[in-house]
């Protein structure tokens, strides 16, 4: 199924027919050249309007010169997802500017210097040339600011077209620059400029506009790594172990930035530590190591590194060592596409080891949930003693998302069953003065865990990855290594009803169900209702955690067809809901695609129809 | 924690059965156990509380034995190598713990390389004793990246790359602790796991420990024959706690002595060599020479107390991070508020 078969394909623009708050504008520039502030600038403002905004960043791997398209999608019924074409162009780099043309729909918008010459113009789009070099000349900004400033233009002459508020321009300005009037006066310097020379020149010819709307009142913009930064902070990190590594570089960033606002130092001293290891195997190492002695420890990393940590996940399985890993999911091994985005590490977070071990994963798919995740996961690997794997992904980590300011957290920590000096002692008078750190008093698998700085004598244990018995001692006998695993069978069943239950949203006279999870939420939401247009009603339910419930097995049961969609080459969630729910395992019917792109509605759309259609031959 | 025997005690009431781990399961023979029995001597004539030692280490047969050492401490056997991240996370979680690590030729000199090296570049508090019989007893006799050129194993053959030197390693990478022994060498080896124990930072201890059922030939540089032969102490070393008097016995000039930063001493006597432990471009040279000339010198090779540890490095707070309350760890309410109006 290729996307020949597009049932809903780009609409042709009728320019007499206002089209407000309900398109899309994708800036090409070179990579490097600064053009994230004038990108920011101009969705911070259309949000602040009132108006849902959403913005995708689609960078090459890459410090300068390789370019980049940042698309902003303007939507009154708040649809966030990409959309897979844009009505206008911002043509601000020269070497893809024939191409990024030749993609514009017909009756589409093309803003671009005055001396860019296209190869092959085009005569079905209205064309808006920006003197940026007469402008440059008048403002004569020093040289290492004249890229960012050039960027300023296409915000002048977007604001002035398509009627953004020069005023929320300058706020937003004033926002990136924390208030230093010298930096914002010379951005809107140019930006003024653009917005007479619009004025004066530039008769508006399309039929797009922005209109101002409540829809963002008390709303915020952010990522979803600033927001798990946060979150972890919140969430008591202690220590933050890790290696550098697109897109999950930004999440300790965060905290390194956040941690000191959030809990600040008492006499110069701080009680969290971030250290940058020399490779994701140490990463792993240190947050085992800091676990084990009773501190929330976390990592974040990518694919790759997630590799590297292999043993240590089998190891912390094993010897129920609690360790948070943030994966921050990008396409491919080694280098891969290390700027594009994948849910390609499913199987291998969910298998991390060497085999036989099931890990607690959370599936984050909006910024309330990057940020609350990051506390859920803590208490989950405290509560259950083991890794918790936090799949996040590039679009949902690197890109801006509208949320509702986050809540404080109002329940306590969780620190799971741990055992120190004091109720040591009572737990031996409660328990037959029997203690082994590896023996299931509770039937749930889970056992009492006691740290480095318990006084008690018999307090202390040994952790290891080698066969033990209940008393951490170790063994080879096969009945221990089987009776041991058959626990941690036990303990991973315990986890399935604690983990975040899937969010449902069932409609009346549904006849297919839809799977998803993670940041292709915003595109399914949308698909459904461009199916419901077409005359199909849709279930869906989105995944928010491994291991699967019942409730996922009943789902999957409750329809003829469960699409599920996600964002990797081998359906791998698929993979799992199958052996999950293998009597229905036929219901299943992968909406998944490989491409490194955020994922759009329309393909959702488009492949569930052929699907339809094919199976109706 | 009374003596309920006639057992001698020590300071604070513990008999050397309390320091004590699991019985060996190495062979009769291995150095590694008498490495172990030098870690209980010290332990006990430091008086250290069981409950404030993390036992650390990789895998190998050396890195079994914190099994059999100190059985009511906490430990961890980690992976293969990498017995220093775990412990680099372990000391960043709670500062007030004593580590002391227990790795292989094996495990630190390969496997574990770029772990064992950051370490050290990171200054982590802990002993992180190398027990080298230049040969993976494990995995059943492979020569390790510490085996001499020529030494020859019955089923590896001759290895004919150079060795690794840990303690050049060690001074290469700034390490402010540096010692090298023999376990045949029972009063050395145990002043030096004491003096190592009581240094803030890394203390790297390098130990000949033959393996006798693969690599004890004599004319192996990692065998008891070669060990017994080849040794030169060079110093006399003595450590003296800091309740204890430094009694200053020689004439001026022959003695070094070394305060460290908690009070005990390291009282360093000179034997045949003139040689200033303090100073790090002796420490390469005498390793250079030695390796040249042959000759397995033993002591505390270099010492330097400058180095911050990673704990000072990182500003931690005085207290255990793994004991912080949910009150300390949640960040207040107003704090939350001003960085979510950020946004
Ligand atoms: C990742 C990994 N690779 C290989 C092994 C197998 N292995 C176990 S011990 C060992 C070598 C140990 O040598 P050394 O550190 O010198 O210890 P010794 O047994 O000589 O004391 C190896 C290769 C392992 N346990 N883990
Ligand atoms: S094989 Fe060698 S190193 Fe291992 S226990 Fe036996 S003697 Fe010791
Ligand atoms: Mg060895």
């Amino acid at each position: 199924m290729t996307s020949h078969d597009t049932v809903v394909s780009a609409p042709i623009i009728d320019p007499s027919i206002p089209i407000i708050n309900d398109f899309s504008l994708v800036v090409a520039t070179e990579n490097g050249s600064g053009s994230q502030t004038a990108n920011n600038t101009l969705i911070r403002a259309i949000f602040k309007m009132g108006v849902p905004v959403s913005g995708k960043n689609l960078f090459p791997s890459n410090i300068s010169g390789l370019p980049t398209w940042y698309t902003i999608r303007v939507s009154h019924q708040g649809y966030a997802a990409r959309r897979e074409y844009s009505e206008i162009l911002v043509a601000y780099n020269p070497r893809t500017s024939d191409e990024d043309l030749s993609k514009l729909p017909a009756g589409g918008v093309c803003i671009h210097p005055a001396d860019m010459k296209f190869t092959t113009p085009r005569s079905d789009v209205v064309y808006y040339p920006v003197p940026v070099k007469d402008f440059l000349k008048e403002i004569a900004p020093p040289q290492h600011l004249r890229d960012y400033i050039i960027n300023m233009s296409y915000v002048g002459v977007v604001t002035q077209l398509f009627n953004i508020s020069r005023d929320e321009i300058e706020s937003a300005l004033m926002h990136h620059f924390n208030g230093k009037r010298k930096a914002v006066d010379l951005n809107l310097r140019m930006v003024d400029l653009a917005i007479a020379h619009t004025v004066a020149s530039l008769p508006k010819q399309d039929p797009f506009r922005v209109e101002p709307l409540d829809k963002t009142a008390g709303k915020i913009l952010i990522d979803g790594n600033t927001a798990a930064g946060i979150g972890a902070v919140v969430g008591g990190v202690g220590i933050v172990a890790w290696y550098p590594i697109t897109p999950s570089t930004s999440l300790v960033d965060a905290i390194t930035e956040y941690a000191p606002k959030l809990r600040p130092a008492v006499d110069d001293k701080v009680n969290y530590a971030i250290i940058q290891a020399e490779d994701e195997l140490a990463a792993a190492g240190m947050i085992v190591g800091a676990g084990w002695a009773g501190v929330r420890a976390m990592t974040a990393t990518s694919g790759p590194g997630l590799s590297l940590m292999n043993e240590f996940g089998g190891l912390a399985h094993f010897a129920e060592v609690p360790i948070v890993i943030w994966d921050i999911m990008r396409m491919g091994p080694s280098t891969g596409l290390p700027t594009r985005v994948s849910q390609g590490d499913i199987l291998s977070a969910y298998y991390l080891g060497h085999g036989d071990s099931q890990h607690i994963c959370l599936l984050p798919g909006d910024m309330s949930e990057c940020f609350s995740f990051a506390g859920t996961a803590f208490d989950l690997a405290e509560r259950f003693q083991t890794p918790v794997l936090v799949l996040s992904d590039l679009d949902l980590g690197m890109n801006n998302w509208m949320t509702a300011p986050f809540e404080y957290p109002e329940t306590p920590f969780d620190r799971g069953k741990i055992l120190h000096t004091a109720s040591f002692e009572q737990f031996l008078a409660d328990h037959d003065n029997k203690w082994g750190r590896y023996r299931d008093v509770d039937g749930d698998g889970i056992t009492y865990r006691t740290i480095p700085g318990n006084q008690h004598p018999r307090a202390g244990w040994l952790g290891r990855g080698t066969g033990h018995n209940e008393q951490a001692v170790y063994s080879e006998r096969s009945e221990d290594w089987q009776r041991n695993m058959e626990r941690l069978s036990r303990k991973l069943e315990t986890a399935r009803t604690h983990v975040p239950a899937p969010v449902v949203d069932a409609r009346a006279g549904a006849t297919v169900g839809i799977i998803g999870y993670g940041s292709t939420s915003d595109a399914i939401a949308e698909a459904r209702d461009q199916l419901r247009a077409q005359g199909i009603e849709t279930s869906s339910m989105r995944l928010r955690s491994l291991p699967l419930n019942d409730e996922v097995r009943a789902f999957v049961a409750a329809f003829d067809v469960v699409y599920v969609v996600e964002l990797n080459q081998d359906s791998q969630m698929l993979q799992l809901l199958c052996a999950h729910a293998p009597k229905h395992a036929g219901n299943l019917a992968p909406v998944n695609l490989c491409d490194g792109l955020p994922l759009t509605a329309t393909f959702i759309t488009n492949r569930i129809l052929a699907h339809r259609a094919s199976a109706q031959k | 924690m009374t003596a309920t025997t006639t057992r001698p005690t020590n300071r604070i009431g513990l008999t050397t059965q309390d320091y004590q781990g699991g019985t060996s399961t190495l062979c009769a023979g291995c150095g590694h156990n008498s490495i172990t029995s030098q870690i209980i001597s010290a332990c006990y004539d430091l008086s250290l509380d069981p409950a404030s030692v993390i036992k650390m280490s990789g895998i190998g047969c050396s890195s079994k034995t914190p099994a059999y050492f100190l059985g009511r401490s906490f430990g961890f056997n980690t992976l293969h190598g990498r017995m220093p991240s775990v412990s680099t996370g372990a000391m960043l979680a709670n500062r007030t713990m004593t580590a002391i690590g227990v790795s292989g030729d094996g495990d630190t000199g390969s496997i574990g390389f770029g772990q064992f090296k950051h370490m050290m570049r990171r200054n982590v508090p802990m002993v992180y004793i190398v027990e080298n019989n230049g040969v993976y007893g494990l995995t059943k006799g492979q020569h390790s990246a510490t085996a001499d050129v020529g030494q020859h194993l019955k089923y590896a053959g001759t290895n004919s790359l150079p060795p690794i030197d840990i303690c050049a390693e060690a001074i290469a990478a700034d390490c402010g602790f540096v010692a090298r022994s023999f376990s045949g060498d029972a009063k050395q080896l145990r002043e030096l796991i004491k003096a190592a124990i009581s240094y803030e930072g890394t203390a790297v201890i390098d130990i000949i420990s033959p393996c006798v059922t693969f690599n004890n030939e004599d004319d192996s540089s990692k065998s008891y024959a070669y060990g017994k032969d080849k040794e030169e102490r060079i110093q006399d070393i003595q450590f003296i706690q800091s309740f204890e008097e430094v009694v200053v016995d020689y004439e001026p000039g022959s003695e070094q002595i070394v305060k460290l930063h908690d009070g005990p001493t390291i009282k360093l006597r000179k034997l045949t060599r003139e040689y200033d432990a303090t100073d790090r471009w002796a420490a390469i040279k005498l390793l250079e020479e030695s390796r040249n000339a042959d000759i397995f010198v033993t002591g505390l090779i270099h010492i330097n107390e400058s180095r911050p540890t990673l704990q000072q490095t990182m500003s931690l707070i005085d207290e255990p991070l793994a004991y912080q309350t949910e009150a300390q760890l949640r960040p207040s309410r107003a704090a939350f508020a001003a960085v979510m109006a950020e946004f």
